[in-house]
């Protein structure tokens, strides 16, 4: 018998595991019981390209490298690399898939022919047209997003030159890009290129095939990320800060339970909307139910808290358990991430589980597709169905009294802004305290769960260590969720969590020392962060330069190797946790987790443990500080009048 | 603990917006909406708001839309419990409450006019308290803060807890040339007041400025800082980054809060943070010790009273070099503008009554003894309160790379040194010198050899790279004073031969000056024998000696180099050298012209001339003349059109003494274009105008310049000139 206690460190979670156990009800934890982890493809030591394999070339302590070879004489080396590539390529399909439709709901709203979509954040409008080259002047505002959304969408099928955004990026990051000729042509390109270059006998090189790989993660994090963020901004709002609440005890005895859960915050923000709709409040009032409570799951949740301070049911391994109690009438998803067995669960119960997306159905859940042309119409209809649903509840409802206080909304535009206020925003302040040491560095920790590890244990031990050593860290995901379960995510856990340097500096600003910056496809906000860092000045020219590292301690999906190379590729140190999928080849390993320091002064590392993956980073922080010479404190300077004159 | 500094600034910010909104509401009532307020003789309106917004306020009705940008501004107070971030809307907040003040001051101008003493630089009968700077003060004091005899200002919130600390404090920020903005009060008492009880003399002389009673007027000094921006930095008005960063950079300001800090004092202290001005308390409020927005750290408290000043300089990361003259009395630029009265007087030298004459001159090396002043006849103790006493100063210099040329650099000097002396009046210079020293300096052991102390060590610490020795003789034996007279004006008419012999052409080196780049970063002035720098204070013997003193300084030798336009004075050496050290902001510059490429002003230029097209002529007006010119500009209008350093056909800054060099306007015809001028700026150089109009064939030339009692616009100018048939009229057209 297993202890469900020691399936995560999160209660509601292990409360909700017990009751499934009970009931009998299979989540992803008891199936991860049943089912080990293949050792070949664990190692990626497999390579089934072509029909005259599978080639298993599992490494032996006898074998030697130069004979693990497949049928096609194909070397573990390229095996390995092609397998790694393939990974990121479906990774980067992801979350430029989410992209384009939201570049699609774009201009769909632009020509107004979107039901309930408006520009609601016109300067970060102008501020993306002017990015992309859009004419602004004398336009109107419809216009201008017309011309902005159609070139956006080139950027999809652009065959050549170089994406839009890389221009964002610090000059000196764009010169390594262009050395190693890894800039993104167009989007789809990238990947579509992988796949040829990794069909059999194309591509042989491990270094030639990482180098696309790059390539192609960079259309991601500068490319199809960033599209989805920008044009979310511009349509939804850019997030400021916000209290939310956090964790499965936000939903509600008495309240129609609705969760949507997914990717893609489109019919999310119109849930949003028709919630509070006279109708829908009669409707809630005929079935004795005091209100419609929408609560958010995965990076849907994320979305819909950083603009509305919508409540979190809680991350990907807690997506089963949300229906385990018995009072969710609704469960909305899209997208990336959603379980099949969500369906089994729902199923349990009177739960309705509806998929949403054209791209994406599940066996026996109900679709009603969500088109943005008619999209009040279906999240009214959506909403209507979950409260047709109170009343089959028939289950007993078991909801675990947990649920954390949460501040997030911290877009790179807000902390701009909240560093100066309106009048002197700028990242200085940031930049200074890094300098004088009262801030070591940043770190970017964000990903999945994964349920080979202690739910949100990796994330939380990993944060932990980096605060205490004052590393701010950014946040995303569902490492963002993990976070603000564990009371990380309120500015009081700074004094709580932080060393004195950090804690002193988040108490001035008011922050929490952990920064909740929103949905896995906002990576790309941290790059635009790293980015101000860069030009705010002091911390070298190039993103390379600064005392910062990555990590992904629970990761398990394809995005996450996505990200995870595009911040290696722009020059930021990268840890994994659970696992590395290069394990079966030293050479690629050694290229990756080695060469790529000097190639891109970003380079991968594996570290299944949450502490000693902190430390890695916090050394690394450490070495960056020494390189830029900040690494012992300085005497105050004194200015006279002749140093007042030299200032340009 | 800024989480209890934000709260209370937000709340602070709440109650001064909510008793303005009341203020306005009643004003509004009262006046309408097209009541005209302001404050006095100002183009910068409210300056504050109009620095940051852009929207000068010109009527009540104006005052609408600035107060819903504070509404917008201020925030909801702030959460005990996981609250949002509050830094960056207390900072918000702050700003809002100063347009709030602003607002607040701008009524009360309207209600009781009288409640300060306006365009005054003393307290008056009728009130204690100055306000608002208005432009004349501003540009006269804004110039110091430019050439860093001012480095910046404290802002002094409340009251020390005795007339004896105040005014140690305010002696010790006067040393380290501070000025001293005064406002708000603690527990009854009011700094200001507390220094008036010890007999410190307060006002803009001594840099000792009581703004107002009430935390209110804390507008006066943010909105001095905001003008300095405009005026002498180019920075326009809107652009409010700009303007912070500006500040921050470049006046180096701090507030002092003495005594207990309330909610809107917090709520001021949090707006000044945004301009990169910190705050040190005297109480033990929470810090604010990160840095970013300031360059150091942003409030600093429970300072004890004798360190709080030299905390404050450190905090606000200012270097002071204070100079160490060995006087019993106190020194340093703050103390220039102090008056001795007449009550004061314990003697008194020149001023018409007795010879006062002071003379530098060059001496052999073995002549010399470094630092020896002799007193020759009565020194002070053989005088009673209240004698008159003839006087010569004789500074002997000797040194290898001394020159003759230096001598009257130095000689110009001993103005200010000896004024700089706290209880020391001095004014004038060569033989119409006139000093005044007080009973109170007497009484702290002030003799006459420490005029030469004075000398010996300030002579040694501004100029000691071009003399090697210095000695000192003062006599006040009416028979020596006598000879040395005669010797020294000899000796001045020589000089000033030398001097009106000098031109353009017969020197292949001018110098630069870039001093004032601190404040106007792309202004470069160029200083030729027959162009004295713009300000009145450089002429081409300066910045030569300048340039000797400190090889790396602000004054550079540029080889004029090939003349490229006579007509303009435009050089090719001058071009280059502008081009660079303007930041490539200026491309090239006349020496000769007001129409093509004229030399730019910092903003401390002494006049202003300006084309008047339809006359044909030239006007010109000095900063002294507050009133409305013939080009339908006020001077301080003109000088925010050429001000920071930038180029504006048609509008030329220059100095005093320009106008009648002989390269003077010379593109466009000379002096003879220029067909108005102030009367007082006309009298005060009546008789050089008189001699060069002369020498260009024109009797009576002052007499046909129009002035302000005989035209008051272009077409009255037109009139006269006419009348006195002005040469300017059968020049060619200029345009």
């Amino acid at each position: 018998m297993t202890d469900e206690t020691l399936k995560s460190i999160d209660k509601a979670t292990t409360e909700l595991l017990e009751k499934a156990k009970k009931d009998e009800i299979g989540t992803v934890f008891s199936r991860a019981e049943q089912i080990k982890p293949c050792p070949v493809g664990l190692e990626e030591s497999c390579c089934k390209i072509c029909a005259m394999g599978p080639c298993r070339l599992p490494r032996t302590k006898k074998a030697l490298q130069k004979e693990r070879v497949g049928v096609c004489g194909a070397t573990i080396d390229t095996i390995v690399a092609r397998n790694f590539a393939r990974r990121v390529a479906a990774g980067v399909a992801s979350h430029s898939d989410h992209a384009r439709e939201v570049a699609e709901t774009f201009i769909k709203t632009a020509r107004g022919e979107s039901q309930g979509f408006s520009i609601k954040d016109e300067i970060k409008l102008m501020e993306v047209a002017l990015d992309f080259g859009v004419e602004i002047e004398n336009k109107e505002v419809k216009e201008i997003a017309l011309d902005l959304g159609g070139r956006v969408l080139e950027e999809f099928g652009r065959q050549n030159g170089e994406l839009r955004y890389v221009r964002k990026a610090p000059l000196k990051r764009q010169e390594i890009w262009k050395k190693f000729g890894v800039i993104p042509r167009g989007i789809d390109r990238e990947v579509v290129e992988i796949m040829h270059r990794t069909h059999m006998g194309v591509d042989q090189d491990y270094h030639h095939i990482l180098l696309q790989t790059t390539r192609c993660a960079l259309a991601d994090g500068w490319g199809g990320s960033m599209i989805s963020t920008d044009l979310q901004d511009i349509m939804f709002g850019t997030p400021v800060p916000v209290l939310g609440s956090i964790n499965l005890g936000v939903l509600k005895d008495d309240e129609v339970n609705v969760i949507v859960h997914g990717h893609e915050p489109l019919l999310p923000e119109l849930l949003v909307v028709a919630s509070k709709d006279p109708e829908i409040k009669a409707l809630t009032e005929k079935v004795n139910a005091k209100g419609v409570n929408l609560a958010g799951m995965c990076c849907s949740a994320n979305e819909v808290l950083m603009r509305h301070g919508i409540p979190c049911a809680g991350n990907f391994l807690q997506q089963e358990l949300a229906l385990v109690t018995g009072a969710v009438e609704l469960m909305t998803v899209d997208v990336q991430c959603e379980m099949q067995g969500l369906q089994s669960v729902a199923e349990c119960f009177h739960t309705r589980l509806i998929t949403t997306s054209d791209r994406a159905k599940i066996e026996g859940a109900t679709h009603i597709e969500f088109h943005p042309e008619h999209g009040f119409d279906t999240a009214k209809k959506i909403l209507k169905l979950a409260i047709e649903n109170y009343p089959n509840r028939r289950h007993e409802v078991y909801i675990p009294e947990y649920s954390q206080d949460i501040v997030a909304g911290f877009s790179h535009e807000t902390i701009n802004y909240l560093l100066g206020g309106l009048f002197r925003a700028s990242y200085r302040p940031l930049n200074d305290n890094i300098i004088n040491g009262r801030i070591r560095g940043v770190a970017g920790v964000v990903g999945c769960n994964n349920v080979r590890t202690i739910h949100d244990s990796g994330h939380i031990t990993m944060i932990k260590e980096l605060v205490k050593n004052d590393v701010l860290v950014l946040t995303t995901g569902c490492a963002a969720m993990a976070c603000g379960k564990a009371g990380l995510l309120v500015p009081e856990a700074a004094s709580k969590y932080a060393g004195s340097g950090l804690a002193e500096v988040c108490e001035t600003v008011g922050i929490p020392p952990v920064l909740h910056m929103g949905s896995c496809v906002d990576n790309s906000r941290i790059l635009i962060a790293a980015t101000a860092m860069v030009k705010e000045g002091g911390l070298g020219d190039d993103i390379g330069d600064l005392p910062v590292a990555g990590a992904a301690p629970e990761w398990m999906s394809e995005k996450a190797l996505a990200i995870g190379q595009y911040f290696v590729a722009s020059g930021v140190y990268t840890v994994f946790g659970t696992t590395w999928p290069t394990m079966g080849s030293d050479r690629v390993t050694e290229h990756l987790f080695e060469e790529y320091e000097d190639m891109f002064k970003g380079m991968w590392a594996f570290e299944p443990d949450p502490v000693e993956g902190a430390k890695l980073m916090v050394s690394h922080i450490e070495k960056k500080r020494k390189a830029l010479g900040i690494d012992k404190s300085r005497e105050r300077v004194l200015f006279d009048m002749a140093m007042r004159r030299a200032i340009e | 603990m800024s989480k209890i500094i934000a709260s209370a600034a937000i709340r602070g910010a709440h109650k001064i917006y909510n008793k303005t909104e009341e203020r306005y509401k009643d004003a509004l009532e009262r006046f309408g909406p097209d009541q005209e307020v302001g404050f006095p003789n100002t183009a910068y309106y409210l300056p504050i708001i109009y620095a940051i917004t852009g929207i000068g306020i010109k009527r009540i009705g104006d005052m609408r839309k600035v107060l819903d940008i504070c509404k917008r501004l201020i925030p909801p107070p702030v959460r005990e419990i996981s609250s949002l971030p509050y830094l960056a809307p207390a900072l918000d907040a702050g700003m809002a409450t100063f347009f709030a003040e602003e607002i607040l001051e701008a009524i009360k101008y309207l209600e009781t006019p009288d409640f300060y003493a306006a365009n005054s630089e003393d307290l008056t009968e009728s009130s204690n308290w100055l306000g608002a700077a208005n432009d004349v003060i501003f540009r006269k004091r804004g110039v110091e803060f430019v050439d860093g005899t001012a480095p910046g200002f404290a802002a002094i919130v409340g009251a020390a807890p005795d007339s004896k600390t105040a005014a140690k404090i305010a002696l010790e920020l006067q040393e380290k040339n501070l000025y001293v903005f005064m406002c708000g009060e603690n527990d009854g008492k009011r700094i200001s007041e507390q220094l008036a009880e010890t007999g410190v003399q307060i006002g803009w002389p001594t840099r000792l400025v009581p703004f107002g009673p009430d935390i209110y007027q804390a507008v006066f000094a943010i909105g001095f800082a905001c003008r300095v921006a405009m005026a002498f930095g180019g920075i326009r008005p809107g652009d409010f980054r700009r303007n912070l960063i500006y500040n921050k950079d470049r006046t180096y300001a701090f507030v002092l809060a003495l005594g207990n800090v309330t909610d809107e004092w917090y709520a001021n202290a949090a707006g000044a943070i945004n301009w990169g001005f910190p705050t040190i308390a005297d109480t033990p409020i929470p810090q604010v010790l990160p840095t970013g927005i300031c360059t150091y750290e942003h409030v600093v408290s429970n300072i004890p009273h004798h360190q709080i000043v030299q905390k404050a300089v450190e905090v606000r990361g200012l270097k002071v070099h204070v100079a160490r003259v060995p006087i019993p009395v106190s020194y340093g630029p703050a103390f220039e503008g102090e008056r001795v009265r007449g009550e004061d007087i314990y003697l008194e030298m020149g001023g018409g009554r007795t010879i006062a004459v002071e003379w530098t001159i060059t001496k052999k090396m073995e002549e010399v003894e470094d630092g020896r002043v002799e007193v020759i006849g009565p020194n002070i103790d053989q005088f009673h309160v209240g004698s008159q006493a003839h006087f010569a100063l004789v500074a002997e210099v000797a040194g290898r790379n001394f020159q003759e040329d230096f001598e009257p650099i130095l000689e110009r000097q001993n103005h200010h040194l000896i004024n700089q002396a706290q209880g020391i009046m001095h004014i004038g210079q060569r033989d119409i010198a006139w000093i005044r020293i007080s009973k109170q300096a007497v009484e702290k052991g002030f003799k006459l050899q420490h005029i030469g102390k004075i000398i010996h060590a300030k002579y040694h610490q501004d100029f000691g790279a071009i003399f090697d020795k210095v000695q000192v003789k003062i006599y006040t034996d009416e028979e020596k004073v006598r000879e040395i007279l005669e010797a020294a004006r000899s000796s001045y008419r020589q000089r000033d031969q030398r001097i009106e012999g000098m031109t353009d052409e017969n020197v292949s080196t001018f110098y630069s000056c870039t001093l004032c780049q601190s404040f106007a970063p792309s202004h470069v002035c160029i200083v030729s024998p027959e162009r004295t720098g713009l300000c009145g204070a450089y002429n081409w013997l300066d910045c030569r000696a300048a340039y000797e003193i400190n090889p790396q300084g602000p004054n550079q030798p540029i080889q004029k180099g090939e003349c490229l336009n006579e007509q303009y004075g435009q050089f090719k050496g001058c071009n280059e050298y502008v081009r660079n050290a303007s930041r490539q902001k200026i491309e090239s510059v006349s020496l000769y012209s007001l129409l093509v490429d004229p030399m730019t002003t910092c903003g401390c230029c002494e006049c202003i001339a300006a084309i008047l097209p339809v006359a044909n002529g030239i006007m010109t007006v000095d900063r002294d003349f507050t009133d409305m010119t013939p080009c339908g500009m006020k001077f301080t209008t003109l000088a925010g059109a050429v001000g920071g350093g930038v180029q504006n056909p048609g509008f030329l800054g220059h100095s005093k003494y320009n106008i009648t060099q002989k390269k003077f306007l010379k593109a466009e015809g000379g002096l003879l274009r220029i067909v108005w001028m102030p009367r007082r700026l006309k009298e005060e150089i009546w008789e050089r105008l008189s001699k060069r109009g002369e020498e260009l064939g024109i009797q009576n030339l002052p007499d046909m310049i129009a002035d302000e009692t005989s035209a008051r616009t272009e077409e009255e100018v037109i009139a006269y000139i006419a009348e006195k048939n002005h040469p300017c009229i059968s020049m060619d057209p200029m345009i």
